[in-house]
């Protein structure tokens, strides 16, 4: 933002604008809230996709009197419908992380591709992809979503599709910032002069120099991607009907709250450990890659 | 002369944006695998039930006719008729529109001086305990969703650590919001910790880019005092920029309250939002979803236009 950014254009020695991945990574790693972020990712992702296979119940399987704390052979007791809790959080974090994913990487497939082409073409093109970006900022996230969902309905699908679009004009403008500075580079114009085809040029010269903005982006989009996601299971919109998800289960346990928390708090941690930690992640990698250890606040 | 040209083509683009926002509302909207009629009446629905609802809704229409028909209601003030009871939809959602614009006016007159507080001292503070506390609450509070700070909120203060605070709101129909105190404090606490973080760090942000400045580095250099440097070189620059924060925490308000709504049984658009979606009520999710993109682009809107005009650096580099 500031004047600091190095303006000398020398391919070979010099670091690109922002420092390349492995350095990026390197640096990132040495930080406390990156390796606490990183556990955290780890456990919480170990939870949603191993769950299922040690749940000790099955997803919707009665065991005993509704909003109970103890039931014999329940560690945490039963959930609005008698169900077991310990067992719908091990099945409830599935769908939101995996969901969460795929609209994530959607997101990074189509913003890059956007936001490259318009910072490598300039002009008329550049001014049409970015107003239309502008205009997609203009609706919140999740008032989308549910605007698709009411006609449609919760399928997983149609739930990939709407957070990957929304996400993607977010992922399209950092990438053509972070762009636009590396197209005016030797190496491009180098490669230009070789005869290399634009494709290329995109993916092989200006995608290496923008990975590591692109590295935090992808960290932030995926924690509000996970918001998103487990907020529209809240609001119950979960894909399957009584599915377990972290979301509705807050939602559907927090009737009894004072006599069986169990339901509500489980998932509610679960969640919120979870956004913590790819939260985390983002903001070391962003100070990594701003080559100080400083936030420069999330723009 | 400049600046003038500049309001009036921000004022266009609001408008255009809006315009496609309708579109994209209306085709998605269109986008039901069954007809409407159906999807609201079930299955067991006659033909003439289905031909009588499709004619008291307009949906015997062709789309573009169904279209410019909804929009000319939108600007005239007329969204329709809701699909679940016929009732025209400002009948009914009008005391919700109000409880709603009233909790988000009351969270934002909590979180925007909040936020530029936090914001600016952790600038001037910047590194130090303060600074690195804020840091690391704010990013912790920012990645969490709404409705989980909630939900643990109402865990720790309204049902099993403390008994402080009520965990719903009780509004009856025809009552004013206000007349719940006690239930304001946890959907209010939700809504200010959602926003506050990371509206902060924007605030910290630009204040630190202001503190970094040539003219400030020019002011003390000077010789002038902290004081002076402070409130008569950097605060005046740091205003636009504050213009920008209150549309971005209006914005961040206008999402937020769907969910805050939600989770303490709030009567306000956001629980009418979640109901129309269920029921699919189209129209009522179609004026809703315009009403809140309105408040998006409005104050977006304002913000750019006011930072036009209060920053002197922009004013003198456009002309």
């Amino acid at each position: 933002m500031t004047a600091t950014t190095p303006t000398s254009t020398d391919p070979g020695s010099t670091p690109p604008v922002a420092a390349a991945p492995p350095g990026v990574l390197r640096t990132a790693w040495r930080m406390w809230r990156v390796r606490i972020g990183l556990l955290l990712l780890l456990l919480l992702a170990a939870v949603a996709l191993g769950g299922p296979f040690v749940a000790p119940y099955g997803e919707a399987e009665f065991v005993g009197t509704p909003n109970t704390r103890d039931v014999e052979g329940t560690r945490f007791g039963t959930d609005y419908f008698g169900q077991d809790v310990l067992s719908r959080f091990l099945f409830g974090g599935r769908s939101i992380l995996v969901l969460a994913t795929l609209s994530t990487a959607m997101a990074l497939v189509l913003g890059v591709t956007i936001g490259l082409v318009a910072a490598y073409n300039r002009g008329r093109l550049d001014d049409l992809l970015m107003r239309t970006m502008d205009v997609s900022l203009a609706f919140p996230q999740l008032l989308l979503a549910l605007v698709a969902l009411t006609t449609i309905g919760p399928k997983p699908w149609l739930i990939v599709l709407i957070v990957g679009f929304t996400t993607t004009p977010r992922i399209a403008r950092i990438t053509r910032g972070a762009a636009v500075p590396v197209v005016e580079r030797d190496f491009v114009g180098a490669a230009e002069a070789l005869g290399e085809s634009r494709p290329r040029i995109l993916w092989s010269e200006l995608l290496p120099n923008v990975s590591g903005p692109l590295l935090v982006e992808a960290n932030l989009r995926l924690t509000y991607s996970i918001g998103i996601i487990a907020s529209l299971g809240f609001l119950g919109f979960s894909t399957r009907v009584n599915a377990a998800d972290w979301g509705l289960m807050v939602n559907e346990n927090r009737a009894a709250l004072s006599v069986q928390p169990w339901g509500t708090v489980l998932p509610a941690i679960a969640i919120a450990l979870l956004t913590i930690g790819t939260g985390l992640i983002a903001d070391g990698l962003s100070r990594a890659s701003a080559g100080i250890d400083r936030a420069k606040g999330d723009q | 002369m400049g600046i003038l040209k500049l309001v009036i083509r921000r004022l266009a683009f609001g408008v255009v944006t809006l315009f496609v926002v309708s579109l994209a509302v209306f085709i998605l909207s269109q986008a039901l695998p069954s007809d409407p009629a159906r999807a609201v009446l079930g299955r067991e629905a006659t033909e003439e039930n289905v031909a009588a609802f499709r004619e008291k809704f307009g949906l015997d229409q062709s789309a573009v006719r169904q279209y410019t028909d909804w929009l000319g209601g939108l600007v005239s003030g007329d969204p329709g008729l809701s699909y679940s009871n016929g009732v025209p939809i400002m009948d009914f959602l009008g005391d919700r529109l109000k409880n709603s614009l009233f909790l988000m006016f009351a969270g934002s007159l909590i979180s925007i001086p909040l936020s530029l507080a936090i914001g600016a001292y952790a600038a001037l503070r910047r590194d130090k305990l303060f600074d690195n506390a804020n840091s690391v609450s704010s990013l912790i509070l920012a990645a969490m969703p709404e409705f989980v700070v909630g939900a643990l909120l109402t865990v720790l203060l309204a049902t099993n650590v403390w008994q402080i605070f009520p965990a719903t709101v009780r509004v009856r129909p025809g009552e004013q919001p206000w007349s719940d105190i006690d239930g304001l404090v946890l959907p209010l606490l939700t809504l200010t910790l959602a926003v506050t973080p990371y509206v902060s760090r924007v605030v910290r942000a630009s204040m630190i880019e202001v503190l970094e400045s040539d003219y400030v580095e020019m002011a003390r250099l000077k010789g002038l005092s902290e004081r002076t440097v402070l409130w008569r070189h950097a605060l005046p620059n740091a205003i636009g920029p504050t213009f920008q924060v209150i549309a971005l925490n209006i914005a961040y308000m206008a999402g937020g309250v769907i969910v805050v709504e939600a989770l303490f049984n709030y009567p306000g658009i956001g629980l009418a939002l979640r109901d129309a979606v269920r029921e699919v009520n189209l129209p009522v999710v179609q004026f809703l979803a315009m009403f809140i993109s309105l408040i998006y682009v409005v104050s977006n809107l304002l913000a750019d236009v006011g930072t036009i005009l209060v920053t002197p650096r922009l004013r003198t580099r456009l002309s």
